[in-house]
């Protein structure tokens, strides 16, 4: 009798996670009753007239819980609407949602990068967003087709070590070829917002110049880490004294490490590529079961609350004009960045081939 | 070929038909990421194939073999002494060092990795105790010794628990003969004892080697480029799931190849019928006893120490800085469910299988177990969307629920669960079955009634090692939880993502503590042979 009730136990274990999901209350996928069966049908009703948006959305988020998830509580707060969040790497997500297809439980993908959410237009997955959403922001951070918009921008600098000064630095990422340099610099060829920063490049100067920069880099003994945070961290520690990253790593560090940390960031010269500004943005996909939600999701984003959080949780740059960024940080116009279109930024197998091409991904 | 595999072991009889359905579903659920691959690889003709074939991919499936190999020597000399001196000799703290040995199985790839990185990078901890006597940079981890080095310290235990079972488990009679005959130690260990360990040792190495080509939390912190990390870097930026595709296909055809090689080993070692008779007498060490402590003592130092104490200084500096803490309760209890529910689930499916493998004869069980080891060279991610793929078209009520999470559970761990079971079933006296038969019993009541009782100890040991290799899983859990389903090994890759450390500090540290539960639990019961993998 004992080996049945091992058995027993075992098969036992085997169906907790049923009462663990029924104790999870996840009972959503209850689509909301659609605003278009009650809508007003004149354009001139009054707001107050349509029926609010109501019920649950699945977002998928790569955007990290500790930086978004008190947001979403805010949003489920003022809007009634539940928010179900998958977090994941935004690529990641991005593969996900290209394999569920037109199945997936997705409403609105939030993405860490503009080449993300390029892909997902790409494979035609995204709603084109209305006007109004649009308008928000400036056109040079949103999907020309309308069909994803920015959120917050990350500006593209140069972390360095305190022990240089200002004086010291480069003016272009182009100057990081110096023999000065060599094995002082840190950089990321495997990490999205790298490869975008090497799309910019080819886009801006032409194929044969981004190959002649990696090669020159390469030779000048750049060493290579997994991301932008390992970056941030060797050059604090005095691994290298540069590193190629986005600007707004470093404030996370000075926040969990106190202003000790030593290293800051530098911004190079306007209009030259190191300064590119990518976005974190958001779409809404075409097989939403609540749009309305989905929709309203999205405007929290760019709503003033949600604006000044991301500028004061994640130091980034405010999208939606009018909204000025941390007070430590350069304004964006004034950061001049290189004129590029952010759709462009999608060819990243092109990237990807002149990485390999070159050995920067050996 | 069956009956040379492991002569005397196996029962003349056939086996209960009632264990033949659940062992080929479980085959047939190992199976699905390569059924995904191949129609994903295919879907635009051979073409990808033809692309991938000619590029440069070779070189990173050359990486990915040198690493597996300086892992699986390394750990070879790390488990071996370890496991003899637990086992054989009169150690002092011996129950001690028995747990402390296997206890680095519970820390993450990733989080070993980035704790190495923190105290042994060029001007990591390690650098600054050293600035004084004027070290002013460590050599260069990252690379091939860094990344060979994070993955030893996390699966070196994977070969230390199996050959500990053989050991213990095995008779001392003929060292205590070749010694009595006036052979020396090292020869009588070399000649005598080291042939009988050897089909453990290849069991052991086995996970071992397929771990690291899978891997992708320690090479990609330590920035060794891999086959599998050229995998994760296609889904990153191309977007392209075929060329990914192809790509893991190859590995597959290379895990193919590794199980060929374990299973002929295996085959030329035989089966060595050694009983257990009475306990071995411990060997005496004598002015080894301290240098033997001493490497023991080095080897938690750097696998267990050293991830353990960079994480409590992430932590203490967190709170210094007042750095915010995430809510751990709820991915905590989520993570002890999902580990319970799928440590049931894979052992009580795998058992069938085992049994069939272990118990009775025929080349077609052997081969159907050894297929269930196919995709475990996979990563996580592939075998995570493979499954993404197989539940949105036919299994679509269960997608993104616990259930489908628990079943790549299943489909990443069986193997994890079958080592465990094996190395439990092989030992058992052979003809087992028949006495029970001869006494008339049905051959489904002598499975219930004199198989299952005796492999109890083998299904705690393959419970312990899936409850604690699911609370570590990253890549599918992240994947396929329900959205909203908080993790413990979720929640230190967002705060690490988001370069947090402090935050991950916490949740990394009840992880660790979880997944050391089962560990601790089984050393405590006593039996050496139980502690076993």
């Amino acid at each position: 009798m004992n080996i049945l009730r091992t058995l027993f136990l075992l098969a036992l274990a085997a169906l907790v996670p049923v009462a663990a999901a029924a104790c999870g209350g996840d009972d959503d996928d209850e689509p909301a009753p659609a605003a278009t069966d009650t809508a007003p049908a004149t354009a001139g009703a009054s707001p107050t007239a349509t029926p609010r948006p109501s019920g649950s959305i699945t977002v998928y988020s790569g955007r990290g819980e500790a930086l978004v998830k008190p947001l979403f509580e805010q949003f489920t707060k003022e809007t009634g609407i539940t928010v179900n969040v998958k977090y994941g790497d935004s690529a990641q997500l991005a593969t996900l949602l290209a394999e569920e297809g037109a199945a997936s439980p997705a409403d609105v993908f939030f993405a860490q990068d503009a080449g993300a959410l390029g892909a997902m237009t790409k494979a035609g997955r995204f709603a084109a967003l209305p006007e109004a959403t649009l308008a928000k922001v400036p056109a040079a951070y949103r999907a020309k087709d309308g069909t994803w918009v920015g959120v917050s921008g990350r500006a593209r600098v140069i972390v360095y070590n305190t022990s240089l000064t200002e004086a010291e630095l480069p003016a272009s990422v182009k100057q990081l070829t110096d023999p000065k340099w060599k094995g002082q610099v840190g950089w990321a060829p495997t990490n999205g917002s790298f490869q975008a920063f090497v799309t910019a490049l080819r886009k801006l100067e032409g194929e044969a110049a981004a190959e002649k920069w990696l090669r020159e880099m390469l030779a000048n003994d750049v060493k290579v880490y997994k991301d932008n945070r390992a970056i941030v961290s060797a050059v604090a520690a005095g691994e290298v004294k540069l590193g190629l990253v986005n600007h707004y790593y470093l404030w996370g560090f000075i926040k969990d490490q106190g202003e000790g940390f030593a290293a800051r960031n530098h911004y190079t010269a306007p209009g030259d590529p190191g300064t590119l500004v990518n976005v974190a943005g958001v779409g809404l996909l075409k097989t939403s079961k609540n749009r309305p939600a989905a929709q309203a999701f999205i405007d929290y984003l760019l709503s003033d609350a949600a604006q000044e959080y991301f500028v004061k949780q994640t130091y980034e740059y405010p999208l939606v004009s009018g909204k000025s960024a941390d007070p430590r940080l350069p304004a964006l116009e004034t950061l001049k960045p290189p004129a590029i279109d952010l759709s462009d930024l999608d060819d990243l197998q092109g990237t990807l081939a002149l990485l390999r091409k070159v050995g920067a991904l050996q | 070929m069956a009956v040379a595999l492991l002569p005397g072991r196996r029962s003349a009889q056939r086996a209960p038909l009632a264990l033949w359905p659940p062992g080929l579903a479980v085959v047939l659920a190992t199976l699905v990421p390569a059924w995904y691959l191949l129609r994903r690889s295919t879907e635009r003709g051979w073409a990808p194939w033809e692309e991938v074939l000619r590029e440069a991919t070779w070189p990173l499936l050359v990486r990915s073999l040198e690493l597996a190999l300086v892992v699986a020597v390394a750990c070879l000399l790390i488990a071996l002494p370890a496991a003899w001196l637990t086992t054989r000799t009169d150690l002092p703290f011996r129950r001690g060092w028995s747990v402390l040995m296997a206890a680095p199985l519970a820390i993450p790839s990733y989080v070993m990795g980035m704790t190495v990185v923190e105290f042994l990078g060029p001007k990591g901890m390690l650098q600054g105790w050293l600035e004084p006597l004027g070290v002013e940079r460590l050599p260069e981890v990252y690379g091939l010794w860094g990344a060979a080095f994070t993955l030893t310290a996390t699966s070196y235990p994977y070969v230390y628990l199996v050959l500990r079972g053989a050991l213990a488990a095995s008779s001392s009679a003929e060292e205590e003969a070749s010694r009595s005959l006036g052979v020396a130690p090292w020869p009588t260990f070399f000649r005598v004892v080291l042939p009988g360990l050897v089909p453990a040792l290849a069991a052991g190495l086995l996970l071992v080697v397929l771990y690291v080509l899978s891997d992708f939390g320690g090479v990609s912190t330590l920035n060794y480029n891999t086959f599998t990390r050229d995998i994760f870097i296609e889904y990153q930026t191309s977007f392209d799931r075929t060329r990914a595709a192809v790509l893991a296909c190859v590995l597959v055809s290379v895990a193919a190849v590794i199980l060929i090689a374990e299973m002929t080993v295996r085959r030329r070692a035989g089966g060595r019928a050694s009983r257990r008779s009475a306990p071995p007498r411990p060997v005496p060490l004598g002015r080894w006893r301290w240098p033997a402590v001493a490497f023991l003592g080095l080897v938690v130092v750097l696998s267990l120490i050293l991830p353990l104490g960079v994480l409590g200084y992430w932590l203490a500096r967190g709170l210094q800085v007042g750095a915010q803490f995430p809510d751990i309760g709820e991915a905590a209890r989520h993570s002890l469910l999902l580990a319970v529910a799928a440590a049931g689930l894979t052992v009580l499916l795998a058992l069938p299988l085992a049994i069939l493998a272990a118990r009775y004869g025929g080349p077609g069980p052997a081969v159907l177990e050894q297929v269930a080891y196919l995709t475990h060279a996979l990563p996580g991610l592939v075998v995570a969307l493979s499954l993404v793929f197989f539940g949105i078209r036919y299994a679509q009520p269960l997608y993104q629920t616990t259930w489908m999470l628990l079943f790549a559970y299943l489909v990443l761990f069986v193997p994890n669960a079958l080592s465990a079971l094996r190395a439990n079933l092989l030992r058992l006296p052979p003809r087992l079955e028949e006495a029970g038969t001869s006494l008339g019993r049905p051959p489904l009541r002598v499975l219930v009634t004199v198989t299952i009782p005796l492999a109890r100890p083998g299904m705690a040991a393959a419970a312990a090692l899936v409850f604690l290799t699911v609370v570590k899983e990253l890549p599918a859990t992240l994947l396929l939880s329900p959205p909203g389903f908080e993790t413990l090994p979720g929640l230190v890759w967002g705060r690490t993502s988001d370069a947090l450390y402090a935050g991950a500090a916490l949740p990394a540290l009840v992880l660790v503590g979880l997944a050391l539960i089962p560990l601790v639990v089984l050393a405590w019961r006593g039996d050496p042979a139980t502690l076993e993998s």
